[in-house]
């Protein structure tokens, strides 16, 4: 099998599980589903000998050239993001598996938008001019969308809603700067010639229309609602993927076109990063649902992330897309954790935290685990991004970078040290129930496999750090 | 005629949708905002290229058609999540006071909102 046919495989075999799991009766689905979601990681292992190898896949359909036809592009950076969805995916999987088994509600709808959501993810993440990027982004948000609406709670109902509106919003002003872009330039191809006022109108465009999509402050306001009413496997891809992959748009777009006024706009977009930064800690902190505090914490990590366009330096880039991988390995563990413990306890207030170390050892080690990434402890993947990002700060004499790079950690040990405290030091600890029958092992285990593997990632990063050096001339010129 | 006035009218269309968008409550004039902005966008998508070129060009004409596509399809969804929301609420607006995820949650929910 060529790398190509992998490539493609990685978004039609998904597409075609979809359309039969679609058509398929409801009870069969879970087990039609399955083998794609297996198929994964066996293409992706192909695809990564191929970038170690030779950095780039491109691939371009039916020999139809853009901006007509339909052109495919994969490197490292598209490469890690592919990775981190293998292994929710794979990870999620008992917790879907349990909580979709057929007959129970909700289960016939949510295979099938399940494998298209993995489908439009991986086409984002391919695609290699900005209107296939519009179109994969689409089938993103009407598939998280709809994941969302599974659990049918009013709170579900209302915060997918908002999610939508905003969503649409968000593509419809992405699409006016990809047609601006399109009337200026006469291309589509995602490193387009820039300069001039058209240009930048249309670069700020769409990136306000992707800021929407990646939850930046201060565009951030669906996504505590949608994250923490959506069911555990769900919310584990949303926060682990889907929001990275308009920040990795994000990214690739800053830095192919190079605009006049380019160095104020960074400025002012890593300032608005380092405001979500202690804004989305502070709030966090508050939170009196264990979700809401995961789903806060995003908002603050984003804001880290936002950093690599002031910094554009190699080390930056480094630092920032790993930092993709142990975030987003950690935020899937956390929500997989806290869905286990909704299903035990019933509800996720923090009140009823403290015994939780006693009652579910397992869910309070992930807890643990998965906080240490995200404070950004040695070893960790967390760490790993923080020194790239701190040493690109150095490097350039940025003071006010280094300062605030310094303090995120401060400001997210607030909040993760604060659910640990309550969960393994708070002097009152409730008896055992067993009112709730308790999720499978392997459902907990999952949830702790990632948290571990967040934490793995950091002793050994050196080789994707190669991988996404040798990549960086291509993403930050 | 001149493509100026084209352009003027969808600029027009997209700020009175957005206008829509932001201010209504009810979901289902949000919604026809929403489409009222996408016809001004996809006016713009069509007349700005060719006010350029001169010979009709075949690339924003598929993009329009797909995003049409999208669009057909997104304003359907959005409908049936609208008549789940009703049902499941009593009404079908959406505002900041009934977001049970802000801090001092369930409170505000109570709060019935009368559709505007």
């Amino acid at each position: 099998m060529s790398p190509t046919s992998a490539l493609i495989g990685l978004v039609f075999v998904p597409l075609a599980a979809m359309l039969i799991t679609f058509v398929a009766p409801p009870r069969w689905r879970r087990a039609l589903a399955l083998p794609a979601m297996l198929a994964w990681p066996l293409l992706l292992l192909m695809l990564s000998a191929e970038i170690a190898r030779s950095g780039a896949i491109g691939l371009v359909f039916g020999g139809w050239m853009p901006p007509l036809g339909i052109a495919w592009r994969l490197d490292a950076l598209g490469l890690i993001l592919l990775w981190v969805h293998a292994l929710v995916g794979l990870a999620a999987l008992p917790s879907a598996w349990h909580r979709f088994a057929p007959g129970t509600p909700g289960s016939g709808a949510f295979w099938p938008l399940w494998l298209a959501l993995g489908s439009g993810i991986n086409l984002a993440l391919l695609a290699a001019d900005l209107f296939n990027l519009y179109v994969a982004l689409e089938l993103i948000t009407l598939a998280a969308v709809a994941l969302i609406t599974i659990e049918d709670s009013i709170a579900a109902l209302g915060s997918a809603m908002r999610y939508l509106l905003l969503g649409v919003l968000g593509s419809l002003m992405y699409v006016l700067g990809v047609g601006l872009v399109y009337a200026e330039t006469g291309s589509l191809a995602l490193p387009g010639p820039g300069a001039g006022a058209v240009n930048a109108t249309a670069l700020v465009l769409m990136l306000i229309g992707l800021m929407v999509k990646a939850a930046i402050f201060p565009l951030h306001v669906w996504l505590p609602g949608a994250y923490s009413s959506a069911p555990g496997a769900v919310a584990a891809l949303l926060s682990a993927v889907v929001g990275k992959v308009a920040l990795v748009a994000i990214w690739r777009i800053w830095f192919a076109h190079p605009v006049p006024g380019a160095e104020t706009l960074a400025l002012l977009l890593g300032l608005l990063g380092a405001v979500a930064m202690f804004y989305g800690a502070l709030m966090a902190y508050l939170q009196t649902r264990l979700k809401l505090v995961i789903a806060w914490s995003s908002i603050s990590q984003f804001g880290l992330f936002l950093l690599l366009l002031p910094l554009a330096n190699t080390a930056a880039f480094q630092g920032a897309s790993f930092g993709l991988l142990g975030h987003g390995l950690a935020k899937a563990a956390l929500f997989l954790a806290a869905a286990n413990i909704v299903a035990v306890l019933g509800s996720d207030s923090i009140r009823h935290l403290p015994g939780l170390d006693r009652r579910m050892p397992i869910e309070a080690l992930t807890l643990a685990l998965a906080g240490v990434t995200l404070i950004g402890l040695p070893p960790s993947g967390g760490f790993t991004t923080k020194w790239m990002l701190l040493q690109s700060a150095w490097q350039q004499q940025g003071v006010l970078w280094l300062l605030l790079i310094a303090l995120s950690g401060l400001v997210s040990a607030a909040y993760v040290f604060r659910i640990l405290a309550l969960t393994c030091f708070h002097p009152v600890c409730r008896a055992v129930d067993r009112t709730h029958p308790r999720p499978p092992l392997s459902v907990s285990l999952s949830a702790l496999f990632l948290a571990l593997a967040s934490l793995l990632v950091g002793l050994y990063p050196q080789p994707v750090l190669e991988l996404l050096g040798r990549a960086a001339p291509g993403v930050i010129g | 005629m001149n493509p100026a006035v084209y352009v003027l009218v969808a600029a027009a269309i997209f700020g009175i949708g957005l206008h829509g968008l932001l201010v209504a409550r009810h979901v289902m004039r949000k919604l026809l905002a929403l489409n009222l902005m996408l016809s001004a966008l996809f006016l713009l998508l069509i007349v700005v290229p060719a006010s350029i070129d001169g010979r009709p060009d075949p690339v924003p004409q598929a993009l329009v058609l797909t995003g049409i596509v999208i669009a057909v399809s997104t304003t359907a969804f959005a409908l049936a999540l609208m008549v789940r929301l009703f049902r499941r609420q009593g009404h079908a607006s959406i505002h900041p006071d009934l977001d049970p995820t802000l801090i001092g949650q369930r409170r505000a929910t109570k709060r019935k909102e009368g559709d505007r």
